[in-house]
């Protein structure tokens, strides 16, 4: 659905979605990837579940928060890929680090 | 168009006074402020909260109890507008975090259960105890008051539910019309706004910080004092806190408010790094796991407080049917205003707790 509006890109970065395996220009966001590569929703909201993509892509309107590398509610439209990248989607809240419960 | 009430302000004291008018079969018209005037409305904590609340007054101790006794039926109410305010009443804790703190909240705690003859219902919890009802809870808080009679709700959602409860009794409202003079003519009262010029038997000011403006055109001293509160706002988390404290919160969509700062600033409602770091050291004192959370939002809001924290509701005495409302505690006393408040603005008979809210308490 998405495409480039000229040829001059490399797709030579690697990155995985959701489990697969995309190779993807450098010089994009997360969101931007998704949208690319064609991923159809890529997140569940906390409140309701629905099914969301990224909306106003400049960082205001956190739509397009996702599980990227580990960490969840990020926004995709405002970070980078790198190469190696893990994104996941974003499933209802953010789970409470573990880690902080004291015994 | 003819109008029984005026109410000046659409803010919680506004809407719930106005909604409560047309309940009893009132002709009323609501004049808001602008979308950029202050609104405490929209910037608060959502709590409805007893404890603490009249601990050295035993009238608003009192009020504050018919107001929450109320409020399941109010929420009821407000059910027919298909809104989701996440009205929730399971109680309510305020942390303290060393001896002295516990001491004082302690005996805080005792005399309003003193002021309201027993019906303010509280447990003072140590550490172990809290700990069992809220597993997040750090070491460094050492006990803390709960009290089963404390609520929340979405603040926002309760002012949109308003809204439109009132306008399905047939209130008008009209927006961005400030109210510039109110004038007696011929037993009525004229109020120009920047819209326009409106009459009714009766006037209602609640208009937060304007009041005090506004009161001293009819001749009534209603003094009013602004207090800045800071608030931060989390990403949204997997619940956790099932219970509202006095600085931190959980809403019913996940994201967290933590509060409470009081600051002296005027009508000033910008944020400080200085102050929002220091709310959120202490949240992260009291609930270590908030370390690691992202921030979204974070605001300002400006409080509208009395001299004694207690609510003024007076009627003027030489503009007889001109009343001011001004409060903190638009949420919490949001089912008293749209109640009893209403039968003392009509003349019905009304719960005499009311007569304690004069401005005449401050003429000594």
């Amino acid at each position: 659905m998405f495409k480039f509006l000229d040829d001059d890109h490399d797709f030579d970065t690697k990155i995985s979605i959701d489990g697969e395996t995309y190779l993807v220009p450098s010089s994009i966001t997360v969101a931007a990837a998704a949208l690319l590569v064609g991923v159809k929703s890529i997140r569940e909201t906390p409140t309701t579940g629905a099914k969301r993509m990224p909306l106003c892509m400049m960082g205001v309107c956190y739509e397009c928060l996702m599980k990227i590398d580990g960490v969840g509610n990020q926004r995709s439209c405002q970070t980078l890929v790198r190469k190696g990248m893990v994104v996941q989607r974003q499933i209802g809240a953010t789970e409470l680090e573990e880690a902080y419960y004291e015994t | 168009m003819q109008y029984d009430v005026i109410v000046i302000g659409g803010g919680l004291v506004g809407t719930s006074t106005a909604y409560g008018l047309a309940k009893q079969g009132q002709k009323v018209l609501v004049l808001d402020g602008e979308d950029l005037s202050l609104r405490a409305s929209k910037a608060n904590f959502g709590l409805i909260w007893v404890q603490g609340k009249g601990w050295d007054s035993a009238p608003y101790a009192q009020w504050c109890q018919s107001a929450t006794n109320l409020w399941p039926e109010f929420n009821d109410e407000l059910k027919a507008t298909q809104i989701e305010i996440n009205y929730e009443r399971r109680g309510g804790f305020h942390f303290c975090i060393n001896e002295q703190e516990w001491q004082q909240r302690e005996s805080m705690m005792s005399d309003l259960s003193h002021n309201t003859e027993g019906m303010f219902d509280y447990e003072m919890l140590n550490h172990n105890q809290l700990k069992k009802m809220i597993p997040e809870i750090s070491k460094s808080v050492i006990g803390a008051s709960f009290s089963l009679q404390d609520g929340h709700v979405d603040p926002l959602a309760l002012l949109q539910a308003l809204y439109k409860a009132m306008h399905n009794l047939g209130v008008t409202y009209m927006g961005d019309c400030l109210a510039e003079t109110i004038t007696p003519h011929q037993g009525e009262y004229v109020v120009q706004g920047s819209k326009g010029k409106f009459t009714a038997g009766k006037v209602v000011l609640c208009a937060g910080l304007a009041n005090s403006q506004l009161s001293k055109q009819l001749g009534m001293s209603v003094p009013i004092l602004a207090e800045r509160g800071q608030v931060l706002i989390t990403e949204r988390l997997t619940p956790f806190l099932k219970w509202p404290t006095l600085n931190v919160r959980q809403t019913a969509q996940g994201t967290v408010q933590i509060g409470d700062s009081h600051e002296d600033v005027g009508s000033n409602d910008e944020t400080t790094p200085e102050v929002l770091k220091e709310i959120a050291q202490r949240a992260v004192l009291m609930f270590p796991l908030l370390s690691s959370v992202r921030l979204q939002r974070a605001w300002g809001g400006i409080r509208i407080l009395t001299p004694d924290g207690n609510p003024i509701y007076q009627q003027s005495v030489s503009n007889p049917g001109v009343f001011a409302v001004t409060c903190h505690s638009g949420v919490t006393l949001a089912a008293a205003h749209a109640g009893p408040l209403c039968d003392w603005i009509l003349g019905n008979s009304y719960l005499p707790v009311i007569e304690h809210f004069s401005v005449e308490r401050f003429d000594v």
